[in-house]
C-alpha cells in the first residue's frame, strides 16, 4: 500500500494514490454529511420496525404502525361522508321534490351534480350540457325520455339500451337496411317529417304520399301529429331541436339505418345520492319539466 | 490485512469486481423480486378475472401499438380523489394476465382503469375517429384509420399462445378457436356466439363499430375498453381479506 504525506503547498495528506506521478489530496466528506448519512441508515431502520418491510415465507412484517394504504383510503373517504356532514345526508334522504324546495338542499345537489357531471357525463353531453350529434342536449326542454325529476332520475339510473333490464327501450327502425320501406319512399317521407316543422321539401315532392307512408310506419312511434312519444323514447318530429341533424341527407340516413343511441347505466357506479344530486343539477339545467 | 486492503482485491481485479457486483445484485433481487411470486398478498384471489378474449386482445394490442399509455394510464391509485373520481382503486389482479401491463405514470388524458361500459360504443366510435367532434376541448389525435382497417383473423391464434408462453391459462381449445371468436364477438348475429359465450363466459358480444362487415380495428379497440375494469364485482370483494 502506498505511503500517505503530508502535501506541502495545501497543508493535507494526500490518499496515496499516484497515477503518472499525480497524487491525490484526501479530502473527505465534511462531517454533518457523514453524520446526516448515517442517520438516513438508522432511519431506515426504525422504518422497517413500523412499516410493512420484509417478505419472510409467507407473508411480509406489517410494522408497529400496521399502516395499509388500503385501509387508509377507507378512512379517508369515510372522513370524506364527515366532511360533507349531514347536509349528505339530508339530501340522500330527502326526496327530489323535496330537494328542490329547500334551497340549502337544491344549492347543495347543484354543486355535486355539477361536480359529478364533470366526471361522468361530460364526456357526451358536453361540459355545459350542450350535446353533440347523436348525444341530447340537456339545456333545453325538448326530452326523449321525458324531462320530470323522476323522469331524469330513472334515466340517469337505467340509462337507454344500456343492457340493464330497467332501461328504456325501443329504437329507431332500420326502414331502410331491413327493407321495410323502398329508397325512393324513404327521400319522400324524410321530405315529409322535414316538412312537419316548416323545413324546405325537394322539388316534385309528393306531399300525399308523404303524409300516408308517415301515417303507415311512423305515427306508431312518432304519434299521427309527428309529436313524439316518451315512453317509446321517440323523438317530436315537429319542434326545431334534431339529435343527427335535419337535412335531408341525415334524416335519409336516420330513416333508412335506423337509430339506437345508448345511454350506460349509473346505478352500482354512482351511488344513489350523487344520481340524486345529477337529476336535481340536469332538471334545473333550463328544461326540466 | 485490514478491511480496506481486502476490499483492494475488488477494486484491482475486474472479474472479481463483476462477480461481486453480480452477487450483492442477486441479494437485492433475491429480497424485492422472488417474493413476489411466491407471497399470496401479490395478487388477490377474485373470481371474475379472466384472460382477455381474442378481439380484446387484439385491441390490447392495438392499444399498445398506438401509445395510448403515453397519455392515459390503467391504474386507480388507493387515495381518496382518484377513487372518487374514477371507482374502486385497481386491484394487482385486474391486470394479471397483461402481458406487458398498462399501468403508465402520465396522464394527458384521463386514468382508463375503469373506462369499460362508462360510456357507449358510438361514443367510442365517434370519439376515436374524431375527439373534438364531442369533447371540443381534447388534446386527443383522432384515429380514424381503425374503422377502415380491417383485421386479420389469422393472426390472432399465435397472440394466444405468446401469452400463454408468459402464462396466461388459454386452453387449447381457445387457441385452436382465436380466428372464430375473433369474429364471432363482433357480430351477435354470426353462428359463432354460442361456442364463443362457452368459451369465455360474461364476455360482451356486440358490433361495437356499429358497421356491418368483417370485424376492423375499432370493433377491437372499442371491444377492449369497454371491459376494462368490469370484470371484478366489487359487491363480492371482500375489502378487508385484501388490505394491503
Amino acid at each position: 500500500m502506498a505511503e500517505t504525506e503530508l502535501d506541502q503547498v495545501s497543508g493535507k495528506t494526500t490518499t496515496g494514490h499516484q497515477w503518472d506521478g499525480i497524487k491525490e489530496l484526501n479530502t473527505p466528506l465534511p462531517r454533518w454529511w457523514v453524520l446526516t448519512f448515517y442517520a438516513t441508515i438508522i432511519w431506515a431502520i426504525g422504518y422497517w420496525v413500523v412499516y410493512p418491510a420484509w417478505p419472510l415465507l409467507w407473508s411480509n412484517t406489517t410494522g408497529l404502525f400496521n399502516y395499509s394504504s388500503r385501509a387508509d383510503v377507507g378512512v379517508e373517504l369515510a372522513n370524506l361522508e364527515k366532511i360533507r356532514g349531514d347536509k349528505m345526508v339530508a339530501l340522500g334522504a330527502a326526496s327530489l321534490e323535496e330537494i328542490e324546495k329547500d334551497p340549502a338542499l337544491l344549492a347543495l345537489a347543484r354543486a355535486r351534480g355539477k361536480a359529478a357531471f364533470g366526471d361522468n357525463c361530460a364526456p357526451c353531453h358536453g361540459s355545459g350540457g350542450a350535446g353533440a350529434k347523436g348525444f341530447p342536449n340537456l339545456n333545453d326542454d325538448d326530452w326523449l325520455w321525458g324531462g320530470s325529476l323522476e323522469q331524469i332520475e330513472q334515466t340517469i339510473q337505467f340509462g337507454a339500451r344500456s343492457g340493464n333490464p330497467k332501461a328504456h327501450e325501443g329504437a329507431m327502425l332500420a326502414f331502410g337496411k331491413d327493407g321495410i320501406l323502398k329508397k325512393d319512399e324513404i327521400v319522400t317521407v324524410a321530405n315529409y317529417v322535414r316538412s312537419l316543422s316548416g323545413l324546405p321539401t325537394r322539388q316534385g315532392y309528393d306531399a300525399a304520399a308523404g303524409a300516408k307512408l308517415f301515417a303507415d310506419n311512423c305515427s306508431a312511434c312518432h304519434g299521427a301529429d309527428g309529436k313524439g312519444n316518451q315512453e317509446l323514447g321517440a323523438p317530436d318530429l315537429t319542434d326545431k331541436i334534431w339529435l343527427y341533424g335535419s337535412d335531408e341527407a341525415t334524416v335519409i340516413e336516420t330513416v333508412t339505418n335506423g337509430r339506437a343511441g345508448v345511454m350506460p347505466t349509473w346505478v352500482g357506479r354512482l351511488d344513489p345520492s350523487t344520481i340524486k344530486a345529477l337529476a336535481v343539477y340536469v332538471h334545473t339545467l333550463g328544461g326540466g319539466k | 490485512m485490514s478491511f480496506w486492503t481486502r476490499h483492494q482485491i475488488f477494486e484491482k481485479n475486474s472479474i472479481i469486481l463483476v462477480a461481486g457486483i453480480l452477487v450483492v445484485i442477486a441479494i437485492g433481487g433475491l429480497v424485492e423480486i422472488t417474493p413476489l411470486f411466491y407471497l399470496k398478498s401479490t395478487i388477490e384471489v377474485i373470481d371474475g378475472v379472466r384472460p382477455y378474449t381474442p378481439l380484446e386482445l387484439t385491441g390490447r394490442n392495438i392499444y399498445v401499438r398506438e401509445g395510448c399509455y403515453l397519455c392515459h394510464s390503467q391504474m386507480i391509485r388507493p387515495l381518496r380523489d382518484e377513487v372518487e373520481r374514477y371507482g374502486h382503486f385497481s386491484l394487482a389482479a385486474e391486470s394479471m394476465y397483461d402481458h406487458p401491463f398498462q399501468w403508465g405514470s402520465k396522464r394527458t388524458g384521463p386514468d382508463l382503469a375503469r373506462v369499460g361500459a362508462k360510456y357507449s360504443d358510438e361514443w367510442h366510435v365517434t370519439h376515436l375517429t374524431n375527439p373534438r367532434a364531442i369533447v371540443p376541448q381534447s388534446v386527443m389525435p383522432g384515429y380514424p384509420f381503425l374503422a377502415k382497417t380491417e383485421l386479420d383473423p389469422d393472426a390472432i391464434a399465435d397472440h394466444l399462445k405468446a401469452n400463454r408462453a408468459v402464462g396466461v391459462p388459454y386452453t387449447d381449445e381457445q387457441i385452436a378457436n382465436a380466428a372464430a371468436d375473433l369474429k364471432a364477438q363482433a357480430d351477435p348475429d354470426s353462428a359463432g356466439t354460442d361456442a364463443f359465450a362457452k368459451r369465455y363466459p360474461r364476455a360482451v358480444v356486440r358490433n361495437f363499430d356499429g358497421k356491418g362487415g368483417a370485424p376492423t380495428e375499432m370493433d377491437a379497440l372499442v371491444a377492449y375498453l369497454q371491459m376494462l375494469g368490469t370484470l371484478v364485482d366489487f359487491k363480492l370483494y371482500n375489502e378487508k381479506a385484501n388490505l394491503r
